[in-house]
């Protein structure tokens, strides 16, 4: 109880808490470290737009859903808490895509299909399952900001390279100059397929595993 | 039944799941490390599909689909509740992958700890929603194609993770650059596997 009583009174942005939100961004990334979500990182990041909004909605999600969780935890039996998992983040979902009709009906109409495809982002879930069943409410919401945006940094990272190279764009706007294509500059439309998504995570953590070696499997 | 095996073999190796939807790569990355482990999730996978495509196309055809609930009384011609097979759809799954969890803590522990958190995360394998999705989708006309549909899929998503856990436990001997090792190689592999298998697309049988 007593200890109970030192962790409320611990300062809302402890060094342990930052911790909590930049460790996702670069030493346990969800998607090169956890391997979390990559499907939809794979089918919204051909252009930049579609990328931005996926990021941005599931941090709020995974922000959301990991406090509801981590407030709830101790009264759910461990039997049915797949289930309850799933309701709150659909619920969540829900929530998410009728803001982004109410205010932004254009993006949102494109992105019908993607914001859907949230409740099977495994970030979600696995946050719920790895952190917020375990720790307090205040923690499980900086883990869930945390990952989202580990998670919106990759997404970013691939849309720019493939709609910058598969498009010659970048969010939505001609980059690549009109010169470029008379004096025989061709897009690379191989980049737009997701196979080649997966070659560029891959290469992605190539980078990232050279600059932090903590991070190289040994086997 | 001529139709049936062309769904089959087409749902296998044309419609891969992994490899022509990228659907359920989470844990298809995560857990091939062995071909032991990778078994298991496979058969886990296609039996949660078997089971839950199947029963949701019960749902689909008996409760939601616009005139489904005409068996109960006549009034219902025009009620469409297709809004709700998102929401009936999970709970279906998540149902299905609780019971699995159930079963195979029981049945092999080692298993069950060789898969952690990826067990629980079959229930949002996009993999098994997508077949539900698809099932919906294609409108398979008796239930039977669905359930032939649902076998395929799964099979399909087996031979792949297999044939990746198979390779990752031959580049164990590999001289892979130390950075790339494990997670980074592995990308790029399944990257050069979805190229090869987009060989199989447009294939009409």
């Amino acid at each position: 109880m007593s200890q109970n009583v030192k962790n409320n009174s611990e300062p809302f942005f402890s060094l342990k808490n930052l911790k909590l939100l930049t460790w996702p961004l670069d030493s346990n990334n969800p998607i090169s470290v956890q391997v979390l979500g990559i499907c939809s990182a794979l089918a919204v990041t051909a252009q930049l737009k579609p990328a931005l909004v996926m990021a941005v909605s599931v941090t709020v999600v995974t922000a959301f859903s990991n406090l509801i969780y981590s407030l709830i935890r101790n009264t759910i039996p461990s039997r049915i808490r797949i289930i309850i998992q799933l309701v709150i983040v659909a619920m969540l979902v829900i929530l998410v895509d009728q803001i982004l009709k109410a205010y932004v009906y254009d993006v949102s109409k494109k992105l019908s299909v993607f914001v859907g495809l949230i409740i099977t982002n495994c970030i979600i879930m696995g946050r719920l399952e790895a952190f917020a069943a375990a720790n307090k409410p205040w923690q499980s919401f900086l883990d869930g900001i945390g990952n989202g945006i580990g998670y919106g940094i990759i997404l970013l990272i691939l849309g720019f390279f493939r709609e910058l190279f598969g498009s010659g764009k970048l969010y939505g706007y001609n980059i690549i100059p009109e010169n470029f294509y008379i004096h025989g500059y061709e897009n690379n439309g191989f980049i737009i397929l997701p196979p080649m998504a997966l070659i560029m995570i891959g290469i992605i953590i190539w980078i990232q595993r050279g600059r932090n070696r903590k991070l190289i499997e040994t086997r | 039944m001529e139709n049936l095996f062309n769904l089959f073999i087409r749902s296998v190796f044309i419609d891969n799941m992994i490899f022509a939807f990228f659907l359920g790569m989470c844990s298809y990355l995560a857990v091939s490390k062995t071909v032991k482990t990778s078994m298991g999730l496979g058969l886990a996978v296609t039996f949660v599909l078997i089971i839950t495509v199947p029963v949701n196309w019960l749902i689909d055809n008996f409760l939601l689909k616009q005139g489904a609930l005409t068996w109960l009384s006549g009034q219902f011609k025009d009620l469409d509740l297709s809004f709700l097979s998102f929401i009936m759809f999970i709970a279906v799954i998540a149902a299905m992958v609780q019971l699995v969890e159930m079963i195979v803590e029981k049945v092999s522990p080692a298993l069950y700890n060789a898969l952690g958190i990826f067990l629980p995360l079959i229930a949002v394998n996009c993999a098994i929603l997508g077949a539900a999705l698809f099932m919906q989708e294609r409108e398979y006309g008796t239930i039977s194609e669905a359930a032939v549909f649902a076998l395929g899929s799964g099979i399909g998503w087996w031979l792949a993770i297999i044939a990746l856990a198979a390779i990752r436990e031959k580049l164990k001997y590999s001289n892979v650059p130390l950075p790339l090792r494990g997670l980074g190689i592995t990308f790029i592999l399944v990257g050069l596997m979805a190229i090869a298998f987009m060989g199989f697309m447009g294939i009409r049988i």
